[in-house]
């Protein structure tokens, strides 16, 4: 119990964040209407991603400095879970977007910073699943996780300067921001981001701690031995 | 001592290259026929069309171009220079031959393009040096990217996977540069975003000469 309190947090927050976030009043703007409910959903789930990917990427600088194939678990799963919350942010985006804007897809820069953040992490699934030999894939796919990662993050600053955004908040759109001081919202929209952040590191650890297993059962010769004279 | 070695790198690379004259030729055809096919399939677009398929060929060019400059060396020659050379001195050649390289076709693919889908440029002079920037960032990161596909004993293919994502907003930003160069508009923060490239391309090299080393050791 005192090991698992943040998972306990983690269910606390997002039942609260799914109750409350679609039965607490929400200011009424133009557009938006009561769509604006998906800030609670939509938008934590990007920040978990960048938070699991940036995850992905310590681990993977720890492995080029120490060595250890379990680092190279912890950055692979990392980001396989962080694949998995890019795509539930793109799906509920574009569910939204196309209430809203009309179009599932229009060309909004951070739309397209997300899919190019998908492509590279796609590729480098990719590249993982090319490499059969564990040090090699461990080593090659983190200098790549790194040298992507570092790229990324200046891009994704870069893109929205170029393009105009539809989002709310953007070139003009009402938003949230005149309403930062909606103290409803900000009610449920703190939970929710913790809430998501938990349960993507949840998900997160139970993949490494699967894949951890799988690890040392294939490299440790006392289990296949015992196995065999079973 | 370090400056010997490089040099000594790249003047071998471009002998190589001037000694096997049928690979440079070959990616001298391929430019040519990429352009061709361009032509062929837009005749001569306006302007912005125009600008959008010069970088469109230069991304694959550079992906043709440079992916010699690794994928073409023997894997157990690289042990060979690993007893020879530092890493960094190794990938710094190397990406200086690769940016000899694709300036060079970027010149000829910016001169064919002149010849057959026309010349709606309005300052030349800055096209070139920005076309000239352009293969320099190009060639650059797909030069680090053809290590990783060298190491990985694998195709240009794997290359052009990891490349192009990465590259897709360097490519946004040049040809927003190059707009200035066809179109005499007002183009506010032209100097930032111009600086902001120079900047990624230092990113680029430095991440580089940092994260090769892991690269290289078995």
């Amino acid at each position: 119990m005192r090991r698992s309190w943040w998972k306990v947090l983690c269910v606390i927050c997002l039942g609260y964040t799914v109750i409350g976030g679609i039965l607490m009043p929400v200011p009424r703007l133009n557009i938006i209407n009561e769509s604006i409910r998906n800030l609670y959903y939509h938008v934590p789930m990007w920040f978990t991603m960048i938070l699991l990917f940036t995850g992905s990427f310590i681990y993977s600088i720890k492995y080029l400095r120490g060595g250890n194939l379990r680092d190279d678990i912890y950055a692979s799963q990392l980001t396989n879970t962080g694949i998995f919350f890019s795509i539930l942010g793109m799906l509920s985006g574009m569910e939204w977007a196309n209430y809203t804007w009309g179009a599932p897809w229009s060309n909004d820069p951070k739309q397209l910073g997300t899919a190019m953040s998908m492509l590279i992490y796609f590729a480098y699934i990719i590249l993982r699943g090319g490499l059969k030999d564990d040090e090699k894939r461990a080593k090659i796919s983190a200098v790549y996780n790194i040298f992507a990662y570092a790229l990324m993050i200046p891009l994704l600053w870069v893109l929205p300067r170029m393009v105009d955004s539809l989002h709310p908040g953007n070139g003009g759109n009402p938003g949230f921001n005149q309403y930062d001081l909606d103290s409803n919202m900000r009610m449920v929209f703190y939970p929710a981001v913790i809430g998501w952040f938990l349960i993507g590191l949840w998900i997160a650890t139970l993949k490494i701690r699967w894949g951890l297993l799988k690890f040392e059962k294939e490299n440790n010769f006392q289990f296949e031995f015992e196995k065999n004279n079973k | 001592m370090a400056q010997g070695h490089l040099l000594s790198l790249v003047r071998k690379d471009l002998l190589i290259e001037w000694r096997q004259k049928h690979t440079l030729f070959g990616v001298l055809l391929y430019v040519g026929a990429t352009v061709f096919v361009v032509y062929m399939m837009s005749g001569q677009p306006e302007a912005r069309i125009w600008n959008a398929l010069f970088w469109l060929t230069q991304l694959f060019v550079a992906v043709n171009s440079v992916a010699k400059s690794f994928l073409q060396e023997h894997p157990n020659r690289f042990r060979y220079y690993f007893t020879l050379v530092k890493p960094t001195t190794f990938l710094l050649a190397k990406m200086i031959y690769s940016v000899t390289l694709m300036l060079m076709m970027s010149l000829v693919s910016l001169l064919l393009f002149s010849i057959l889908l026309g010349m709606p440029l309005v300052q030349v002079g800055l096209f070139v040096v920005i076309s000239a920037v352009g293969s320099i960032s190009l060639s650059v990161v797909f030069t680090f990217l053809s290590a990783i596909a060298a190491r990985a004993q694998q195709n240009s293919a794997l290359m052009a996977i990891l490349g192009f994502p990465l590259v897709t907003p360097v490519l946004m930003m040049l040809s927003n540069l190059a707009m200035k160069a066809i179109s005499p508009v007002y183009q506010p923060g032209w100097w930032t975003l111009a600086l902001i490239l120079l900047m990624l391309d230092l990113l680029v090299v430095i991440l580089g000469l940092i994260l090769f080393p892991f690269l290289w050791q078995e």
